[in-house]
């Protein structure tokens, strides 16, 4: 039972990623080219070392997305902010980080702290919604969304929180001095961001957290059976405002590696589309801090291989669409592998019933 | 007047319970037949077996003398039964007619609907039977009575010719209930038929012409009420012998391990749901609840758990005010609840059985060591109560959903019974399981008894409740009607209580 | 997920509508227009009740629209079309490309195609495979958004390197009333005080009108006639109300919401190809920017209703308009909130609605505050103002609105 659970658990992956080849073979071959060599060329791209490095870089960024959208899911709760969540974290972040002065870790430390807490708050208030007046996550998420980008915006005036350094077009925040910027690890010829490592920790305490405490005990038994969960004693309601705004939080680190190692101050051009990343990774990593890494991997493989089809001729937009098609045939594949596993159990246990039956009859 | 309904030789089996078991029933066109009888004693089945909605295994139907065989609710509505259930199948939010419209819509080409001649057709019916409905109110404005009024309407709007109504007072206030009956008068004045299940004998009495008394999953007798009394009905509904207590001598702690006292809670909605309850409960002792489902013992058991609150009257449990404390904290104080509902409210289905272990008990030690799982002491306590209660399982790593029921039911008495709990509130604590089990599970509770542990039983299994209680406290209406003592209450006197027949 | 879950209550108390017959709403327009025109004058800022302003507001109040009424007919059937945004990108790119190749009214028909097939595509899998429905939308926006850059970089030829915009198409034939255009004009020139600022609104929105807008603007009628007097509507509402009644008595659920769900994506594809049809010559990409989203909260907006929908849309697509003009009237309608907000404070001591009250003079003296203090509304604001309404409303009104009861809910058949 248990080896058939990690069979099907496996499979669905597997299975997802194989249609989406299959789909990009079946696209590709219809404008005549050789999905193979375009394969071959994308891999062998995608692994030079130059390359590799900046997808380790973007690897970190859509876990912490990833492990965000995670914890929401195992609330059952589509936690579709984090787009809204990461800027608040990233922008606050910067400012905060360009405002103060302390030694190297403290002050890396406290810009930390500000990106949790600001994706935090912002989180809080889909989760109030949620709590107090039944309003959807999603829908709220949506609009916050739109309303933090706004907001943003607004303060990244040269007037307000924003600055315009010379000879650029783009209005940022303050830099960050240099106590406050992360270093960079040289490898290949690259640098990986240090934060690498806080995304480690940040997959193990995940980790640690919800199998090992009662807190995380108590939120998964909440995901699994909300009445269930309410007759032994936990708060429910309270569980899903703490998770989502928990969610939030580890939103709010996503742009962490690009502001303290890379760019040091936040501008609109930092990247978005965060949300439907980090979601996908959850579904694709089964919520599984190992799975969602491998799955961050490959996407961020998947997007900076793609680059290289540009020089076929071939818009690299096409990974975008097979991103799209691995999560849906991700989910079909669950939910076909769920139906099957619950007719055998039900045929199972028709077969326990039938002998029970007997026996009632015999008396 | 011509039987309208003969069933005959009815039987019907679901896996471990045989539901229905030759049942015949006459009934005659014109007349107001009343379906008594206590819980699982098979008369939801029959009535599903009428209206289409399940097959029978044996015996025959006939409606107005055809055999019939009906596969589906389209076919019992085509012949003229309709079906009135007792959880109303409406939209909030649409008109009085559109709900009774619905799916049998007058329309033109199939496109348009006919409104006009829809509302003349339901006004029609609304005089000649005198149902006070307005077409054109919002459903979600109208109370509990009018609700079902709009049910008995989309019934008739088919051409309903025999109603069937399934414990139609149960949600109803006593205003409420009699303009039902004169509904159903005006119906029954006009032609129609109908077959009313209850299990409240002065209803049944007032308004039936013929009463038939099922027991144990077959019909027992046809009477009329002016051939009857109460407590006639009462002994057919319980059956001759009741068992004897089997529990050792009763030693009772001075302490009272729970207590209420003149609790009243109203839903949401404004319902009252318990009325004025009291109840006291000492260690050492089982005290059985008995009643019909549906007369307040699940609010009472939760106001009991601290999920509810009361408004009004006390909760005291274990020393702790009820309406005051986290749940957590009273099941920390040393309370054990195996709920009635095991699947929804006692397990985590997708999850395996250690941590199913920790359910309800991962607040303190010995499951929990401060802020984190203890996870060597939960898969070490499965396994005993796996050995313990004879849990079939391939292990403790097993998702509980691949148990049989009965085994979850096993785990979960366990489960509440470890850690020596001083009270313990048992809700149908051996629904669904074998007989081998049950022995294990009533067993295990008299022993928890004899070592000073305080049993609130609930079960509609009068045999359970006569074999292990001390004392039985009849729970009727929302309010505890009686107090019996179990070595000397007759198959009426219980059967009249649960009824509401006794005072 | 549902829109909103009622916390417990099964029965409600008497449900006050929040708007009630034609002729109040008519009653509250003048109002309004009263005040507007009563501000203009004043201040001197006429460009509100400009032809320039509401011909605006309409073009851009009818993408909305469309997406609005998608999600209108997927939420009534018990569907939350996430992927709204998805399909009105599949209408943008197959309009532009399908009427660069044969025309705008092929365009529309290829949009009108393309959007059924993705509706279908996203009800089979959330109504016959049963997966979550915010991930299929999800999964929708994913695909569309690639695919449609995709094949912009495929189809489209490279306009000096800039594969993002797609090779112009013809104009739709426009409508003008013959006769009344000119009068309104002269009316209009007059600046009689309250009437010249209704011709001049009026002139906007009958003079060289495409025809495309007013045949959508007809779908809103036309809904609402399906929706609440045939036979397909009321099945329809009750899937998304209660399907275990309507399954109980013999309704084929799965089937409404496949015909609905499929509608859905073909109404917002359809206002898709109207931003690149009507609304512009060209695809750009990053046209649709959220407004699958802004159709989600015109249907909350406008309490799940065709005319709500159609309300909400206009005043969303007004406060669209703004953005280009110029901040003078942004500055005009902050003064008549304000004396709206200082009415409604008199209104609500009158009739002793304390709490709604105070609300108001906050509101009011926020206006006022505004006014003076601030130069420029940040247009980041006027951008964002629809996400906040909504906000708004469900946050303080969640009571009173009257949501699908099973909307979000996952159904199967002969569940119970």
């Amino acid at each position: 039972m248990r080896r058939s659970r990690i069979f099907w658990g496996a499979v669905a992956p597997i299975a997802a990623i194989f249609t989406s080849c299959l789909l990009m073979y079946i696209i590709l071959s219809l404008r005549g080219e050789s999905p193979f060599e375009l394969f071959k060329l994308m891999v062998s791209y995608g692994f030079e070392p130059r390359n590799l490095v900046s997808e380790i870089n973007l690897t970190v960024s859509y876990y912490l997305a990833g492990v965000a959208a995670a914890i929401g899911f195992k609330m059952l709760l589509f936690n579709i902010g984090i787009d809204g969540q990461y800027r608040m974290g990233a922008f606050f972040g910067a400012v905060v980080g360009a405002a103060i002065d302390l030694p190297a870790v403290l002050h890396v430390a406290v810009i930390i702290v500000v990106a949790m807490i600001a994706g935090g708050a912002w989180a809080a208030i889909a989760g109030y919604l949620k709590v107090r007046r039944g309003v959807s996550e999603v829908i709220s998420n949506i609009m916050l969304n739109f309303i933090a980008a706004a907001i943003i915006a607004f303060l990244l005036s040269p007037k307000l929180l924003g600055s315009l350094p010379e000879g650029s077009q783009n209005v940022q925040t303050k830099p960050i001095p240099a106590s406050g910027q992360m270093p960079t690890i040289k490898i290949f010829e690259g640098e990986v961001y240090s934060v690498f490592f806080l995304a480690i920790f940040v997959g193990v305490a995940y980790w640690v957290m919800l199998n090992k405490t009662v807190f995380g005990f108590n939120l998964r038994a909440t995901g699994l059976s909300f009445r269930a969960a309410r007759s032994s004693g936990v708060n429910a309601p309270g569980m899903i405002f703490v998770t989502t705004v928990l969610s939030g939080a580890i939103a709010g680190l996503v742009g962490i590696g690009t502001l303290l190692s890379d760019t040091h101050s936040y501008s609109m051009a930092f990247p978005s589309g965060f949300a439907f990343t980090g979601l996908s990774l959850a579904i694709l990593g089964r919520n599984h801090p190992v799975g969602i890494f491998f799955a961050a991997f490959l996407w961020s493989f998947l997007e900076r291989a793609g680059q290289v089809l540009e020089f076929e001729g071939i818009p690299p937009e096409i990974v975008i669409v097979m991103q799209g098609t691995i999560v849906l045939s991700i989910v079909i594949a669950y939910e076909v592998v769920a139906r099957i596993n619950l007719k055998q159990q039900q045929r199972a246990v028709g077969k326990v019933n039938a002998e029970v039956l007997a026996e009632v009859e015999a008396k | 007047m011509p039987n309208i309904l003969e069933v005959s030789g009815v039987e019907k089996k679901y896996p471990g319970v045989i539901a229905n078991r030759d049942v015949s029933l006459l009934v005659r066109e014109g007349t107001i037949h009343a379906i008594i009888g206590e819980n699982g004693a098979g008369k939801s089945t029959l009535m599903k077996s009428l209206y289409g909605l399940i097959r029978p295994d044996a015996g025959t139907i006939k409606v107005f003398g055809e055999t019939v065989n009906l596969k589906s609710p389209q076919d019992a509505i085509a012949l003229g039964i309709g079906m009135v259930h007792q959880h109303f199948k409406l939209a909030d939010n649409a008109t009085v007619l559109e709900n009774v419209i619905l799916g049998s819509e007058p329309s033109r080409f199939g496109i348009a609907i006919k409104y006009g001649e829809a509302r003349k057709k339901l006004l029609e019916i609304a005089k000649t039977y005198q149902l006070d409905i307005d077409p054109d109110e919002q459903l979600a404005n109208l109370g509990v009575g009018e609700r079902q009024r709009v049910e008995i309407a989309k019934v008739l709007f088919r051409g309903a010719k025999i109603l069937i109504l399934d414990e139609p007072t149960a949600v109803l206030v006593p205003q409420e209930v009699t303009e039902l009956f004169s509904n159903l008068q005006e119906l029954v004045k006009n032609g129609l038929t109908i077959l009313f299940i209850s299990h409240k004998l002065d209803e049944v009495l007032s308004i039936s012409d013929e009463i038939t008394v099922m027991r144990q999953g077959t019909t027992v007798a046809t009477l009329t009420p002016a051939g009857t009394t109460k407590k006639a009905l009462a002994e057919l509904m319980v059956g001759g012998e009741l068992p004897k207590p089997i529990a050792g001598a009763l030693v009772v702690s001075p302490n009272s391990f729970l207590t209420m006292k003149n609790v009243s809670y109203s839903r949401a909605d404004g319902r009252e749901i318990l009325h004025n309850l009291s109840l006291d409960l000492h260690g050492g002792e089982i005290l059985g609840l008995a009643g019909v489902e549906g007369n307040g013992q699940s609010e009472l058991i939760e106001l009991v758990m601290g999920l509810l609150k009361a408004n009004s009257g006390s909760v005291e449990v274990l020393g702790l005010d009820a309406s005051v404390t986290h749940t957590k904290d009273i099941r920390n104080a040393g309370v054990g609840y195996i709920p009635q509902d095991r699947q929804r409210d006692g397990l985590l289905m997708f999850a395996p059985l250690w941590e199913n272990r920790i359910l309800g008990h991962q607040f303190a030690a010995p499951m929990a060591k401060g802020v984190w799982i203890n996870k060597g002491a939960a898969a070490e306590d499965s396994k005993r109560v796996v050995t313990e209660f004879d849990v079939r399982t391939p292990g403790v790593n097993v998702l509980s959903s691949a148990l049989s029921g009965g085994n979850q039911q096993k785990f979960i008495v366990g489960r509440e019974l470890s850690g020596n709990p001083k009270l313990i509130i048992a809700a149908q604590p051996t629904r669904g399981v074998d007989v081998g089990a049950q022995a294990i599970i009533w067993d295990r509770l008299m022993k928890a008894r004899s070592q000073g542990a305080a049993i609130l039983l609930v079960s509609a299994d009068l045999e359970e409740l006569f074999s292990l209680s001390d004392r039985i406290a009849v729970i009727y209406s929302g309010t505890i009607t009686s107090v019996l003592d179990p070595s000397k209450t007759t198959p009426e006197d219980i059967g009249l209580a649960m009824t509401g027949a006794n005072h | 997920m549902s829109t909103t879950t009622t916390p417990l209550t099964t029965f409600k108390r008497k449900i006050k509508p929040l708007v009630s017959s034609p002729a109040r709403i008519a009653l509250l327009v003048a109002g309004l227009l009263f005040i507007l025109s009563l501000v203009e004058l004043l201040t001197g800022f006429s460009d509100i009740s400009s032809p320039g302003t509401s011909s605006a507001t309409l073009r851009f109040a009818i993408p909305l629209l469309m997406a609005g009424l998608g999600g209108l007919w997927a939420e009534r059937a018990g569907v939350i079309n996430i992927g709204l945004e998805g399909m009105m990108i599949v209408g943008t790119w197959t309009g532009a490309w399908f009427g660069f190749l044969h025309g705008p009214l092929v365009g529309f028909i290829a949009a009108g195609v393309f959007g059924l097939l993705s509706g279908f595509f996203h009800a089979i899998l959330t109504v016959k495979v049963g997966i979550d429905q915010a991930v299929s939308g999800l999964a929708i926006n994913l695909i569309a958004a690639g695919g449609a850059r995709y094949l912009s970089g495929i189809y489209f030829p490279p306009k000096g390197g800039d594969r993002t915009v797609s090779p112009p198409s013809d104009a739709f034939p426009t409508f003008t009333i013959p006769g009344v255009s000119p009068l309104l004009e002269r009316i209009d020139g007059k600046n009689i005080f309250f009437i010249s600022n209704i011709a001049g609104i009026l002139n906007g929105v009958t003079k060289e009108i495409s025809l495309v807008t007013i045949a959508f603007l007809l779908i809103v009628p036309l809904t609402s006639w399906i929706m609440w007097r045939s036979k397909f509507g009321l099945r329809m509402r009750f899937s998304g109300e209660n399907p275990m009644a309507a399954e109980s008595l013999g309704i084929n659920v799965y089937r409404i919401r496949y015909i609905a769900i499929s509608v859905s994506g073909m109404l917002a594809s359809l206002g898709g190809a109207y931003l690149s049809l009507v609304a512009s010559s060209v695809y750009r990409e990053g046209q649709v920017a959220g407004r699958g989203f802004i159709g989600l909260a015109t249907v909350i907006f406008g309490n799940w209703k065709p005319g709500g929908v159609f309300a909400g849309s206009l005043l969303f697509g007004f406060t669209d308009a703004l953005r280009i003009r110029q901040n003078e009237s942004v500055m005009a309608l902050i003064i008549v909130a304000g004396i709206v907000g200082a009415l409604m404070v008199l209104y609500f001591l009158i009739s002793k609605k304390w709490k709604f009250a105070a609300f108001s003079i906050v509101a009011a003296l926020l206006a006022l505050l505004i006014y003076l203090k601030v130069d420029v509304i940040p247009q980041e604001f006027v951008t964002v103002f629809p996400n906040v309404a909504t906000l708004v409303v469900l946050t303080f009104l969640a009571q009173r609105l009257t949501p699908p009861a099973a909307a979000g809910a996952p159904y199967r058949r002969g569940s119970e």
